[in-house]
């Protein structure tokens, strides 16, 4: 990958110049083609990705029921004083997003990337290990709920019959008890992002110049100096792409708490607060807006973050 | 390499497979015992008997058959739309120069990484204030169409696609369309005959990923689709949890057979898949 983009980088100028005169060079026909070919996808992307968020943003400023568009009214702060003030879910949903995000940071990221080190050593049988690590990852988070619900059941749960609480009074509800459901959660979607991270890590490693790891090992460095010190750093790219999916995937953490519980009773998160808000009885299309833009702008955070240094390395 | 200290990585690699694998097969495991043995003996209990009839009782009852089939038709068009769009796009920002090709793709990469539910209000509304007449439509509107779930899901998976094939795209070398230039070709044809079949493995990564991905997909069949009928495996399968209330046995029959399809999938183009997954972060 380091190739591709030096590669890319090197010879910009001249190409960019040859390539500028190409365009201008075109027939007219051709350039109707790359019009259609250039305009299609970005009608697309305006009209259902750009055009919303910035309707998001606005509608978060007004009140509105989602009956008629004439019954629009401007709301200024109102909406955004309410979700932080006297909206109870918000400050708990908050705190749920860091935890989820500090879980998959500080334990299931690690344990993708310890995996990954062990197993790109030769070592024997590392194709079936890799395969079975891998096979949450083509599940569906909808399916892995379903999955541990299986293992979480009170009573009939493979943990608390393992444990010999299950059929007893004071046998703990993993995904019901409102005490212990989120970390529960988190260890369900943790057996999904570890084996993510681990093939991402894998292509990194992979990217390794193996002169680098010799160099170390001459200078004498032990195995723990020579991925801390060498090759961790040198996997830059990669580190960069799993933090911003490790924030991300935070950020984006839906689907498993609504398959649950609907994201209530201690599952609360933001995304499902939006979403609380924007169907069923109570519909308040202002107040899930206004969560709705909190959470683009955290999210802008790490997406600008990632396209600022994509883009700059590729413009060269 | 020497086989120094492997012993410790074995056992550990060991006892953390059993651990993904558990999961995996306490579902099957609970999926082909009848509920009457496990109301007798417990779920914890190696008594038999064993048959599949929780699986066909799944299927029948739960109206898998119809979700399967609504998966197809969201799935197929989506993934071919989302790859024919994406790899028109790629083609002329990463061929060409011109004023706002950077821009336009960072516009795109940075769309597909939103969080869907921040644009889920508007384009509902949006949906529902679309008339559509009653021949195409039974809410009179977008909503409770495919075409909505469709639409969206392609816009959605554009920027990542369109990103991932321009990066593709610039690494072939620009001699080929060059020449093909100075022989007359046209744009559409360097795309077509050229760079398309160049692109292929780029192609064949991407479409296995995003079959994956649409057919899990649970967010947005689950905004726009209100017919219970319609749903989507993934989206459907979760009202399992309701209709088989406390019977295990179906929900993990159910969830069994739901992984099915991907499992053969990933069974055949493994490779692709774990291609398309590193394919959009090898760039970084």
């Amino acid at each position: 990958m380091t190739q591709t983009i030096t590669a890319a980088a090197a010879p910009t100028k001249p190409v960019a110049r040859t390539r500028a005169r190409r365009v201008r060079r075109l027939t007219g026909r051709d350039r109707i083609v790359l019009a259609f070919m250039v305009g299609v996808p970005t009608l697309i992307q305006a009209v259902l990705i750009w055009i919303p968020t910035l309707l998001s943003i606005g509608l978060s400023f007004t009140r509105w029921n989602g009956l008629a568009v004439s019954d629009i009214r401007p709301a200024g702060l109102t909406n955004y004083r309410f979700a932080v003030k006297d909206y109870p879910p918000f400050w708990p949903a908050v705190e749920h997003n860091l935890i989820w995000l500090g879980f998959l940071a500080l334990v299931a990221t690690p344990i993708g990337l310890l995996l990954a080190v062990l197993l790109d050593q030769n070592i024997r049988g590392s194709r079936i290990y890799q395969s079975i690590f891998f096979t949450p990852v083509m599940l569906s988070l909808v399916l892995v709920g379903i999955i541990w619900q299986l293992i979480y059941a009170r009573d009939e749960g493979l943990l608390n019959n393992v444990l010999g609480t299950a059929g007893h009074p004071n046998a703990v509800d993993w995904f019901g008890d409102p005490h212990v459901n989120l970390w529960a959660a988190l260890v369900a979607t943790a057996w999904r992002h570890a084996g993510y991270i681990m093939v991402l890590y894998l292509a990194g490693l992979k990217g390794i110049d193996p002169s680098l790891r010799e160099a170390a090992a001459i200078d004498g460095a032990n195995a723990r100096q020579t991925f801390f010190r060498v090759v961790f750093p040198a996997m830059r790219p990669i580190n960069i792409v799993v933090v911003v999916i490790t924030l991300i995937e935070a950020l984006r953490a839906f689907d498993i708490v609504y398959v649950i519980n609907h994201g209530t009773n201690g599952l609360e998160l933001l995304s499902v607060l939006v979403i609380q808000n924007l169907v069923g009885e109570g519909q308040v299309i202002g107040v899930g807006s206004a969560l709705a833009v909190i959470l683009l702008v955290v999210s802008l955070i790490p997406i600008v973050t990632y396209l600022i240094r994509t883009f700059r390395r590729a413009d060269g | 390499m020497i086989a120094k200290r492997r012993y410790g990585t074995h056992v550990f690699l060991i006892v953390m497979s059993a651990m993904w694998l558990l999961p995996l097969l306490w579902t099957l495991y609970t999926s082909l015992r009848p509920k009457a043995a496990t109301d007798r003996y417990g779920y914890w209990s190696l008594r038999g008997p064993f048959n599949l009839h929780n699986f066909t009782d799944a299927w029948t009852q739960g109206s898998l058959p119809t979700y399967f089939v609504n998966s197809i038709y969201i799935t197929v068009p989506s993934v071919l739309l989302t790859l024919g769009l994406a790899s028109m796009m790629a083609f002329a920002v990463s061929r060409f120069t011109w004023k706002f090709n950077v821009t336009l793709l960072i516009m795109f990469t940075a769309g597909n990484m939103l969080p869907p539910q921040v644009l889920a209000a508007p384009l509902f509304e949006m949906f529902k204030h679309t008339p559509l007449p009653y021949s195409l439509s039974t809410s009179g509107s977008l909503l409770d169409t495919y075409y909505a779930v469709i639409a969206v899901e392609v816009a959605f998976q554009l920027g990542f696609c369109t990103f991932v094939l321009s990066n593709y795209m610039k690494a072939l070398p620009s001699e080929l369309t060059e020449a093909a230039l100075v022989d007359g070709a046209s744009v559409w044809r360097q795309y077509s005959r050229i760079i398309m079949p160049l692109s292929r493995p780029a192609l064949a990564a991407l479409g296995t990923l995003q079959v994956i991905w649409l057919y899990n997909d649970f967010f947005w069949p689950l905004l726009f689709i209100q017919t219970g009928a319609r749903l989507p495996i993934t989206t459907g399968v979760n009202s399992l949890q309701g209709q088989f209330l406390m019977n295990y046995n179906l929900i993990a029959a159910g969830a069994t057979i739901t992984v099915i399809p991907t499992l053969v999938i990933y069974l055949a183009l493994q490779r692709h898949f774990v291609a398309g997954l590193t394919l959009g972060a090898s760039k970084g």
